[in-house]
């Protein structure tokens, strides 16, 4: 058997996270024994596609390219076996505002929230735009852009005066922001592998960083964020984040693994954030610690994984 | 082979457990608070992708080095002299090379003892041995606005207060500083010294006047300063001969630190810092703990090629080189930059400052540059304090005139950008109004 391609790295804002993501999963499939290459995304890759011809490619890029379905369409334009979503669910996935809507037809819960680009801003006038999303949404609200990752651009407006400069963060990140509003609650993050014989999810990971917001510094500085996995919640609780992910999995047209972010609230409703087709599988990623907890090997379950995508592949 | 690890996933056999993910997370170190994941630094992630015009890095441009020549001294080292170059050396340095930077230092009117010189793995790492041997937490280390980011992260590490002093085109405003050392003793703390880049500043790009130069060194004699005179890039100048450095004007007030890093290899990570006899002394010792030595390979190798090599020769080609990029940086700026951002023009050295249009936050404006495949360091690196977001640095030393031009093309059409999104949400950055609060400049504002 030909080895597997561990694709990481690219040109997202991302890249960092995605080498590290991709190095740990690379170290976790060569622990069960399997040939394993590892390299970035550039002009020379299709080439090496054509002559190395990997059984499998493991695309561990977050961000655009990685999780907006590009990379994945160029491995099926070339019949390559891939792990994960299809293009169009990626897609789908990758655009907050068009995963949030998917999932609220489903029956799935998400907060309030408002999408536009920086162009209607510009066109209408930015104070009274804003002054709009504060009188609908109310404070205190997030700011997203539509499009991204690791909570790059994410700014929670407690007041109305810290809403331009949070604006102009997001759009820094792309031209199009989603304002939510907030939801005070517990962080759950909830993992849905697919191994072939059916989407299962893992134990939700509870995450409270010490700042109390869960950003980039929290997110991958060892020892910022305390995590508690399984979450501590009620049967019925563990019951309803597991549920939501495996929904928001279904609905969205996922493949063999996925990352819902949610929020469980005082009242003990789970809201739908959204969902990752590429999760982090970092030393401080939710997906790994579950998978842990779990009592499953990081390296056997990625190995799964890519006999899942080799199965699909030959038929 | 496959197919053998590809036991169906097993239903979860929950375990319960609390983590930070870090097992000693309760024992570091006060002085590691700051070392934490950034955004910024993630970004810089991509800067390495060849699609990206790097206006942030500060690496040498090496490509002009005879490797030839270096090879053939590398090998006739070992060769003649390998169980030496191999082994461990003396704490203070190989003797030949102290002699031989003594000579170096001699360009910049410095009359010294190879007694008085240490050899240290860069002058980055003189920086951290002098703050070690002087600076207790608490202690005040008075800097340039803005300064190097690599001494900050020093002192930082050794948690010292940073206070920083103004600078306008003529490098540190001798005013400014009478005044911070008196505010601070006022204040009850303890200076240690005055850590300053005279020539071709990291990041400014100015360089201290000849006319205050003896202004400076009375103000903390009067005070009893010393200081801490870093200068690696004195030789690296474009249209004069090396400036007189402030250590060959007073001896017993000021450590000065050298470095083969841009006039040579930066991968050899060989510098030096030359001190009064009894500070040398302690410095010695501290190498002594950090390191036991400098590494003789390298020490060696540099003198090696010092030997075998015009050197001087090779520097005069360095700044030609870095002369035709410093242009292409200044003609690229004229062309495209937005008429309220503001420059310098550096005389030597590698980097640029940037004086941004009011409200702009090069920290928060650095993902849409990066997007754009262009990346630049944003002000507030070199500021303890986080000043500096309305101004960015930019280095030429690198890549190609043709890049340096199409990297600032692409710069403006961010700024553009920004700009416009700005005055849209009418968003400012607050820095601006924190600058004058502080009583100091970037020194961007006067340099137009």
């Amino acid at each position: 058997m030909s080895s597997i391609l561990v694709l990481a790295g690219g040109l997202s804002h991302e890249r960092d996270v995605s080498l590290r993501s991709g190095r740990r999963v690379a170290e976790a499939l060569r622990g069960t024994g399997l040939d394993v290459l590892e390299r970035d995304v550039d002009a020379s890759l299709l080439g090496m596609l054509r002559t190395e011809a990997p059984s499998c490619v493991v695309p561990m890029l977050h961000g655009e390219t990685g999780e907006d379905g590009a990379i994945r369409e160029v491995l099926e334009l070339l019949d390559v076996p891939y792990v994960g979503a299809p293009p169009a669910s990626c897609r789908t996935a990758f655009d907050k505002p068009v995963a949030k809507a998917v999932a609220e037809r489903a029956g799935i819960l998400t907060p309030a929230s408002v999408c536009l680009p920086a162009e209607t801003f510009r066109e209408l006038g930015a104070a009274d735009v804003m002054a709009a999303l504060v009188s609908r949404l109310g404070l205190p609200l997030m700011v997203k852009p539509a499009k991204s990752g690791s909570a790059l651009g994410c700014s929670v407006v407690h007041t109305a005066e810290e809403l331009p400069s949070a604006m102009v963060n997001a759009f820094a990140y792309g031209e199009v922001a989603l304002l939510e509003r907030f939801i005070d609650g517990l962080e759950v993050a909830v993992p849905v592998i697919d191994d072939g014989s059916g989407p299962r999810a893992l134990p939700a990971v509870a995450i409270e960083p010490d700042g109390g917001v869960y950003d980039y510094t929290a997110r991958y500085t060892a020892g910022s964020t305390e995590f508690s996995v399984p979450a501590p919640l009620s049967v019925e609780l563990t019951e309803e984040v597991a549920r939501v992910a495996l929904l928001a999995h279904e609905a969205l047209g996922l493949r063999d693994v996925s990352r819902s972010d949610l929020i469980v609230d005082a009242e003990g409703r789970v809201w739908f954030l959204e969902v990752n087709v590429a999760p982090g599988f970092t030393e401080t990623s939710t997906v790994p610690l579950s998978i842990q907890a779990a009592g499953l090997d990081l390296g056997k379950v990625c190995a799964s994984l890519v006999h899942a995508a080799v199965t699909r592949g030959r038929n | 082979m496959l197919d053998a690890v590809m036991d169906n996933i097993p239903p979860p056999a929950v375990t319960g457990s609390h983590t930070r993910l870090d097992s000693y997370v309760d024992r570091y170190a006060a002085r590691t608070a700051g070392m934490t994941a950034s955004e910024i630094r993630a970004l810089f992630a991509v800067a390495s992708r060849p699609e990206v015009v790097s206006l942030a890095g500060g690496m040498p441009n090496i490509s002009g080095l005879p490797l030839d020549v270096v090879g053939a001294a590398i090998g006739d080292l070992i060769a003649t002299n390998g169980p030496v170059a191999l082994q461990y050396g003396s704490g203070q340095g190989d003797p030949k090379l102290r002699d031989q930077i003594c000579d170096v230092m001699r360009l910049e009117g410095i009359e010294a003892h190879p007694d008085d010189v240490v050899v240290t793995i860069g002058s980055q790492q003189a920086v951290d041995l002098v703050t070690r041997i002087f600076c207790d937490p608490g202690d005040v280390v008075l800097c340039e606005a803005p300064s190097y980011v690599g001494a900050l992260g020093v002192f930082k590490s050794f948690q010292c207060d940073v206070v920083h002093i103004g600078m306008d085109a003529h490098g540190l405003v001798p005013e400014a500083l009478d005044q911070a050392i008196r505010a601070v003793k006022r204040a009850g703390k303890t200076i240690k010294f005055l850590y300053t880049i005279p020539n071709f500043h990291n990041p400014a790009g100015v360089t201290l006047a000849p006319e205050r130069r003896p202004e400076i060194l009375r103000i903390c004699r009067d005070h009893d300063i010393l200081v801490l005179e870093d200068n690696p890039y004195g030789l690296l100048g474009f249209d004069r001969e090396p400036i007189r450095a402030l250590r060959a004007d007073e001896a017993e007030g000021v450590i000065y630190l050298g470095s083969f890093s841009k006039t040579f290899s930066p991968g050899m990570r060989v510098g030096w810092a030359l001190a009064p006899h009894a500070v040398r002394e302690k410095l010695v010792l501290a190498q002594e703990s950090a390191t036991l030595c400098p590494p003789s390979f390298s020490q060696m190798a540099v003198s090696a090629y010092l030997s075998a090599h015009d050197w001087q020769g090779q520097i005069k080609q360095m700044r030609e080189m870095y002369r035709e990029r410093r242009d292409a940086m200044m003609q690229a700026l004229e062309d495209f930059m937005p008429a309220a951002c503001a420059w310098n023009k550096p005389e030597g050295g590698f980097f640029v400052w940037v004086s941004l249009p009011p409200g702009i936050d090069a920290k928060a404006m650095l993902p849409r540059a990066v997007t754009a495949r262009v990346a630049y360091v944003p002000g507030t690196a070199f500021f303890a304090d986080g000043f500096g977001s309305g101004s960015m640095r930019l280095s030429f030393c690198y890549p190609t005139p043709e890049r340096i031009r199409e990297g600032v093309r692409r710069l403006a059409g961010v700024l553009e950008s920004e700009m416009e999104l700005r005055a849209t949400f009418g968003a400012t950055s607050p820095t601006h109004e924190l600058d004058l609060r502080s009583g100091y400049n970037s020194p961007g504002t006067d340099l137009g």
